[in-house]
């Protein structure tokens, strides 16, 4: 009973990925015969090299893989930078409280509650002022702001959690603001950067709303150019590659939640209990 | 002696202000700062370009007789409600099945919580496919001889709600189900021994026991779930991009639309604001009774 | 007295709550001082103070004739001991040893002497290469001493070092920092709620409550003459016996009974009015030294708690509970008559309304 129930929730969790594995390997004429839960009778790649290289959107017909690229490009300065500044925020935060400090902490809280709607316009002209309108450069700066909430907070309660004694040992040492961030704190939160990143490259891969903004079709990321593929109203509909298309962009953060495993729940639970 | 004298406060841990300017750019320049611009200039007549035209509340009363708005509301107030009750009961109801000592936990939590690492726009497009009339779920009953069979949603204005909650569930019930199962975990072993003792029936333990233990979990999954809701708009654009006509319209991608294709900014950020305000109805009362007398650390 | 640190008018609040209360305190060089005090009296904020880690909301510290009030902590000649150890995980022994030095720094060949000197003397040389956690307590808070050792300073500062060590490695260890504390001959500041480390590591014991010192005297002072009724209770354990009576004179009289204490050393002039007469149980005399007190009390056991060194006896007097430390050789069970005394001059009087000596 107790099983059964599991098995038949567990089809319901697992049936949309089953169904995207079997479309992407079947041939566009088994697909129009047949029915989409029934497995390919002719197993055949063709649909993920289409996806990965030829899929077109409007004229470009390059594939995902230029996608793929750009959210690349996007992620891993995004993600450096993001947890950069977070974690010496939360530092700070935690050990060097000053007066004020706790004031932008929940002025920065309160904003990550704040829907993005109301500071998208904003930043449009942020961006134009500095130049960075419509580059990587400036969805950058955008990830690394709407991350702040969750990753300062993340940062802040884990560096709360070091014994102050081991600060002030340090101080007695000699060591300063950066000495005791780089000597001692770093060496000693490894597990809350894994936690960190794993929660920035899953958040960051699968944004749509701010790389639909802040880019232009050649700097769009994978999620864009996925929707646009799929989503596209020429030509004829080729769900076989679709699927593949969809898949490629799903692989990424799914590998991660595979690998991760524990520390993805971990992640996403310290994010989400205070969050 | 120069260390006899106090330092200037300016200067006094001045690494730490320094490493500090990011986060008090990000509050008060984004978060407050652009707020508050968009609030002010909903106000203005701003088209194409932002302009400080003040036309009182005209953007406001617009917003309020545009049939795409009420439709976006009514959207919203549907897949809120349902999502909100049903998130939270399946999130529980998995939570509680796990926490019952099975064997292979870790797989099953693993199958729940995989949807959640994928984005929206996947999952919109996995199903849109799986809910395609002409192939899926309607196609497959179908041809097992239940030719009447109709299950059709995404080109049905009426349902087509619905077939984006089943979507927005499938991505998002392992979340919840992850911190109620935290939740579970964190209740007192004894607490169980002492309801056997007592001869209380399970289901009559969740309900009279667990659950209001577990009340400051609820609370945060309810917050979780509602600040998400508000933010729904990868998920329409990918399924349904609003679709058929303007049926699967919600307030976020109202505001998109107005804002960066209709160049109508007026409009937009009137409707920005439109979600602000509710998020303050939803949060401002929550937080008077999480955080109201007490003092916050 | 050489100074060595001087505290003056201190002063730290945290917004409407104040610690720390126009504090004063003057430690010489080569002391030995305990901060004494339970939880939350201020005691381990002072300490705070003095290392710099606390900013002061007024007045000033000098350390060796210098104000350091606003010095940071490294740059006062101070070494600091944790009651967690705070040992530095990821480095091993030797580079927690060494942090300070490199920090300062001092040339590698100066901080291989020193940290090989540290650990000859405090017998850690088979650790140097281990990490923390390999580590027992003991072995911690020896490496923990020794990260304040290297440093060369004049003051060691130590925050409840024993706290988390079981009795017996307390006990030792106690005994090894009274034994540096005669060996390197530095002031040392030492905050602890125990009393039996303040008593037999200090010079002289500071008693603390609600951020002001009760009480700054030796030992043996704080024992006999204990400044008030506070200071009285705390130390010593079972806590002192109190009479509440009335003097006049050297006249008392109490519910208990009325008798003199001829032979007590007044602090000064005696006045009269409502009193507190205070007796230690290891004070209290039974048997034939009862007989021949100058006061005499009858008594009946109510309760026995051997220790087998001695044996602590409950007995009532007059509807009044009284601590009476016997030797654990004489055999007493509840219920038995035992006639109690003591002499005047080991009482305290402590007025009854300032609750202070008389």
């Amino acid at each position: 009973m107790l099983y059964g129930t599991l098995l038949v929730v567990s089809l319901y969790y697992l049936l949309p990925l089953y169904v995207m594995v079997v479309t992407s390997l079947k041939g566009m004429p088994e697909i129009r015969l047949g029915n989409i839960f029934s497995p390919p009778v002719e197993v055949t790649l063709e649909p993920w090299v289409k996806a990965w290289a030829e899929a077109c959107t409007g004229i470009n017909c390059d594939g995902l893989s230029r996608g793929f690229w750009n959210s690349v490009q996007i992620l891993i300065p995004s993600v450096i930078l993001s947890i950069a500044v977070a974690s010496v925020n939360g530092y700070a935060l935690a050990n060097w409280k000053f007066r004020g400090s706790e004031l932008f902490f929940t002025i920065l809280i309160i904003g990550a509650f704040i829907p993005y709607q109301t500071m998208l316009y904003p930043l449009v002209i942020i961006l134009r002022e500095i130049g960075l309108m419509g580059k990587l450069g400036g969805l950058v700066l955008v990830h690394t702001v709407f991350g702040m909430p969750i990753l300062t907070l993340l940062f802040r309660n884990y560096f709360a959690a070091i014994p102050e004694e081991l600060f002030k040992a340090a101080r007695i040492d000699g060591a300063g603001f950066w000495g005791i961030y780089f000597r001692i704190m770093l060496p000693m939160s490894l597990p809350i950067f894994v936690v960190a990143i794993i929660l920035q490259v899953t958040g960051i891969w699968n944004d749509f709303l701010f790389g639909v903004i802040y880019t232009k079709p050649d700097t769009y990321p994978m999620t864009v150019q996925l929707n646009n593929i799929v989503n596209s109203v020429q030509g004829i509909k080729e769900y076989n590659v679709n699927m593949a298309a969809t898949l490629l962009t799903g692989l990424v953060p799914l590998i991660i939640y595979f690998v991760s495993g524990k520390l993805f729940v971990r992640g996403i639970a310290a994010g989400a209990v205070k969050g | 002696m120069e260390s006899a004298r106090k330092p200037l406060s300016v200067f006094k841990n001045l690494s730490a202000k320094i490493a500090s300017v990011p986060m008090i750019l990000t509050a008060l320049v984004v978060f407050v700062g652009g707020t508050a611009w968009t609030v002010l200039h909903s106000f203005t007549g701003s088209r194409l370009l932002p302009k400080l035209k003040f036309v009182g509340f005209d953007q406001y009363e617009r917003l309020w007789s545009t049939r795409r708005w009420l439709v976006s509301i009514e959207n919203l107030a549907i897949y809120g409600v349902c999502s909100l009750i049903l998130t939270l009961s399946i999130g529980f109801f998995l939570a509680a099945l796990l926490d019952r000592k099975i064997r292979g936990e870790a797989v099953f939590r693993t199958i729940f919580l995989y949807p959640f690492a994928l984005s929206f726009v996947v999952t919109g497009l996995a199903w849109q496919w799986i809910l395609n009339p002409d192939f899926g779920i309607q196609n497959t009953v179908r041809s097992l001889g239940w030719q009447s069979f109709t299950f059709d949603p995404l080109n049905n204005p009426d349902i087509v709600i619905f077939g984006i909650l089943i979507a927005g569930l499938w991505q998002g019930t392992g979340l919840i189900m992850v911190i109620m199962l935290a939740g579970l975990r964190g209740i007192d072993e004894d607490i169980w021994k002492a309801t056997r003792v007592d001869g209380i029936p399970t289901w009559k333990t969740y309900i009279r026991v667990i659950i209001p233990m577990m009340r400051p979990v609820f609370i945060t999954a309810l917050v979780l779930i509602a600040s998400g809701i508000i933010k729904l708009y990868d998920l329409v654009v990918a399924q349904t991009n609003g679709g058929p006509g303007i049926a699967s319209e919600v307030p976020a991608k109202y505001v998109i639309n107005y804002m960066f294709r209709a160049q109508n900014l007026g409009q937009g950020f009137a409707a920005s604001t439109m979600m602000l305000v509710s998020v303050i109805i939803i949060l401002v009362p929550w937080a008077y009774l999480e955080f109201g007398g007490k003092k916050r650390d | 007295m050489d100074t060595n640190i001087a505290i003056k008018n201190l002063d730290l609040s945290f917004g409407a709550i104040n610690v720390l209360q126009d504090l004063n305190l003057d430690v010489a060089k080569g002391e030995f001082l305990v901060l004494l005090g339970s939880s939350g009296c201020g005691k381990s904020t002072l300490l705070n103070c003095i290392a710099g880690l606390l900013d002061v909301t007024d007045g000033q510290i000098h350390i060796g004739g210098r104000n350091v009030t606003w010095e940071e902590p490294s740059n006062r000649g101070i070494g600091m001991v944790f009651q967690s150890y705070a040992l530095y995980p990821q480095m091993t022994v030797e580079g927690n040893l060494s942090f300070g030095l490199k920090n300062a720094g001092v040339s590698r060949e100066q901080i291989t002497e020193k940290v090989a000197q540290a650990a000859k003397t405090l017998q850690i040389e088979p650790l140097l290469k281990r990490k923390p956690r390999a580590l027992s307590g003991g072995q911690r808070q020896r490496v923990a001493i020794g990260r304040a050792l290297v440093r060369d300073v004049e003051v060691f500062l130590f925050d409840e070092p024993l706290s988390n060590l079981d009795a017996k490695l307390r006990a030792e260890l106690r005994v090894e920092i009274k034994q540096l504390h005669q060996t390197l001959g530095n002031t040392m500041i030492y905050v602890t709620h125990d009393q039996i480390e303040a008593m037999t590591l200090a010079d002289r014991i500071a008693i603390m409550k609600g951020g002001k010192i009760l009480q700054l005297d030796t030992p043996n002072q704080i024992y006999n003459r204990p400044a008030n009724k506070y200071v009285a209770e705390f130390i010593g354990s079972p806590t002192m016996n109190f009479f509440d009576g009335t003097l006049s004179g050297t006249a008392f009289s109490c519910p208990q009974g009325d008798f003199s204490v001829e032979g007590y050393e007044f602090a000064a002039t005696p006045s009269a009015g409502a009193t507190l007469l205070g007796i230690r149980p290891e004070h209290i005399l039974t048997g034939d030294q009862a007989a021949t007190a100058q006061v005499r009390l009858p008594a009946t056991v109510d309760l026995v708690e051997p220790l087998g060194s001695d044996t602590l006896v409950r007995c009532d007097v007059a509807g009044q509970s009284v601590w009476a430390r016997l030797d654990g050789q004489t055999p007493i069970e509840p219920g038995a008559d035992l006639p109690l005394g003591f002499n005047a001059n080991l009482v305290n009087l402590f007025s009854k309304t300032s609750e202070n000596r008389l």
